[in-house]
């Protein structure tokens, strides 16, 4: 059998950091006095997420998540749930947007240290299928504050 | 076991590279290649033979008339179809179980009514009857499986108690390639007087196809999963029973005699096929049942059935890696999981070695759900996969392995 180092995109793309956060999420569950919940899945692949908020006076004081799916849709939830936290709605969905535009490609948000451990995913960007898997999560965070800020 | 590399080049497309590495193709339940046998007659008939069919006085309509009532025919002979008038061309297995469902389902099914269904159906073999019994307010009763990926005989025995007026379930699984004994459980569904639907999608490439000796009563196929292209199709019915069926779609070609508040229909299978048919679909499948006529469906058999069982022994070698299914009759569907790492993730890291598989629930959520996983790899073999594929699956495996920190690197 080939048992050959594995190509340096695909360690790129499955970092340690990546799979710390999929095998020990960070605020995985559910949470008491949520003002806002969103479930969101990908029917193609079947991840899914249900995110859960409590916004007081415009920020948000807790998040949690329950989730099944890819180390790439898991790992990004967790790290968005640990960058939320104290952040005022308008950031959040700042954050939101620069992950996407990590997702894109766009290499000067993949050096914007706001994204924390989220840059880990930058690599996520050269596997255009992977891109749904890591932005489950945030297209759940903008659907609890849709039409709302 | 076929000589699977002089078959590879007939197969233009199996000469690709992907990521630098030979393409090892291990996706055929979802859909197969095509050899040049078909993709020629596609072209031969577009240039020498195109015309609308049923319509035109001309030669050239004709001739491409009987091209495609002799792929019909073809087709009929192939599975052993009652007659070529019970062969309906359709765009694939899921139209044709859309069409049972939509006309014999909504002339037959009524509030009350029981539909019985099995935990290993694909959504095509599911939904359509979730949608009828929803209009008509009957039953749907989903007939369990074993822990080993069988069709439960007890439930089943017991679904039918209460004489559902249908019963529909796969031949082959698509998600764990468990054959199922279609013929025992048509006898058993007809002793209680229930029309049989069985979805041949999987089963059609993949064995020696009789749907006389099934005795079933409709027996829907897609000829893109057996090496023809895609949107081509078809049902295959008891035609007493396709003759007293009201029309499915509308328009062209079904009608006898239109008049301004109503119309008469034309005789099956013309009945049942409104519009311009997608003749090359139908063209290209006669060209499929050729090539692999002249293998022998019994030799494919075999030779998936050995690659499937070398891909089992290999994968479970591996620690940490499951494989879903029977153990014995089964087809050429090896569905796995390793560890926690994501099927998503695991067709991600073999792509990169050329290697295709499906990850996912294989549009068997509620089978998923009753396996207790949320998705599995699936590797699916058809005649030009060899050895040296099943070997490169499970060497690429070790790599994942690896990256999940499963095996040292």
């Amino acid at each position: 059998m080939d048992t050959s180092p594995p190509e340096p995109r695909l360690s790129a793309l499955y970092q340690e950091l990546i799979l710390d956060h999929y095998r020990r999420p960070r605020n995985k569950g559910t949470l008491d006095g949520a003002t806002h919940s969103v479930s969101l899945n990908n029917p193609l692949c079947g991840d899914e997420i249900d995110l859960q908020l409590q916004v007081e006076g415009g920020a948000i004081k807790a998040v949690r998540f329950v989730g099944r799916g890819c180390s790439i849709s898991q790992a990004s939830a967790s790290m968005m749930t640990q960058l939320l936290k104290e952040k005022a709605v308008p950031q959040a969905l700042a954050l939101a947007e620069r992950m996407s535009a990590m997702m894109q490609g766009d290499e000067t948000a993949a050096g914007d240290k706001s994204l924390g451990d989220l840059r880990a995913l930058a690599g996520v960007s050269k596997f255009p299928i992977r891109i749904k898997c890591a932005l489950l999560p945030w297209n759940a965070l903008t659907d609890a504050f849709k039409g709302q800020w | 076991m076929l000589d699977a590399a002089r078959l590879r080049a007939d197969f233009p497309l199996l000469e690709r590279q992907e990521h630098g590495r030979r393409l090892v193709y291990l996706d055929n339940a979802a859909t197969t290649q095509k050899p040049d046998a078909v993709l020629h007659a596609i072209a031969d008939y577009y240039r020498t033979t195109n015309a609308n069919v049923h319509r035109g006085a001309y030669s050239l309509a004709i001739r491409a008339t009987e091209a495609y009532e002799a792929a019909r025919a073809k087709l009929a002979g192939f599975v052993n179809a009652w007659t070529p008038e019970g062969v309906v061309f359709t765009r694939g297995t899921t139209e044709a179980i859309n069409l049972v469902a939509g006309s014999y389902g909504r002339a037959h099914v009524g509030r009350g009514d029981t539909i019985v269904v099995t935990a290993m159906d694909h959504h095509s073999n599911l939904v359509p009857w979730q949608i009828l019994c929803q209009e008509k307010g009957a039953t749907l009763r989903m007939v369990e499986i074993t822990e080993d990926g069988r069709i439960d005989l007890s439930d089943f025995g017991t679904a039918l108690e209460g004489r559902p007026k249908i019963v529909a379930f796969p031949y082959v699984s698509n998600a764990l390639g468990t054959v199922n004994p279609a013929a025992q459980l048509t006898r058993l569904a007809h002793a209680v007087g229930a029309v049989v639907v069985v979805d041949g999608a999987q089963a059609t490439p993949h064995l020696k196809v009789d749907v006389r000796a099934l005795d079933c009563d409709f027996y829907a196929l897609s000829g893109h999963k057996m090496l023809a292209p895609m949107g081509s199709g078809a049902l295959i019915a008891k035609p007493e029973l396709l003759e007293a069926m009201p029309p499915y779609h509308g328009g062209g070609e079904m009608i006898s005699r239109v008049f301004d508040d109503h119309s008469t229909y034309n005789k099956i299978p013309h009945k049942f096929e409104a519009g311009t048919p997608n003749v090359e679909g139908a063209v290209g499948l006669a060209a499929a049942i050729d090539y692999l006529g002249a293998i022998g469906l019994e030799r494919v058999a075999e030779h998936e059935q050995a690659l499937a069982q070398a891909a089992i022994d290999q994968l479970t070698q591996i620690d940490g890696v499951t494989v879903y299914g029977p153990r014995g009759h089964r087809a050429g569907v090896v569905s796995f999981t390793y560890g926690d790492i994501h099927p998503h993730d695991i067709a991600t890291i073999l792509d990169q070695d050329g290697v295709c598989i499906r990850a996912g629930h294989h549009c068997t959520q509620p089978l998923m759900r009753r396996l207790n996983v949320p998705a599995t790899a699936r590797a699916s073999f058809y005649i030009y996969n060899d050895l040296d594929d099943v070997a490169a699956l499970a060497g690429s495996l070790v790599k994942a392995g690896a990256l999940f920190g499963y095996v040292p690197a």
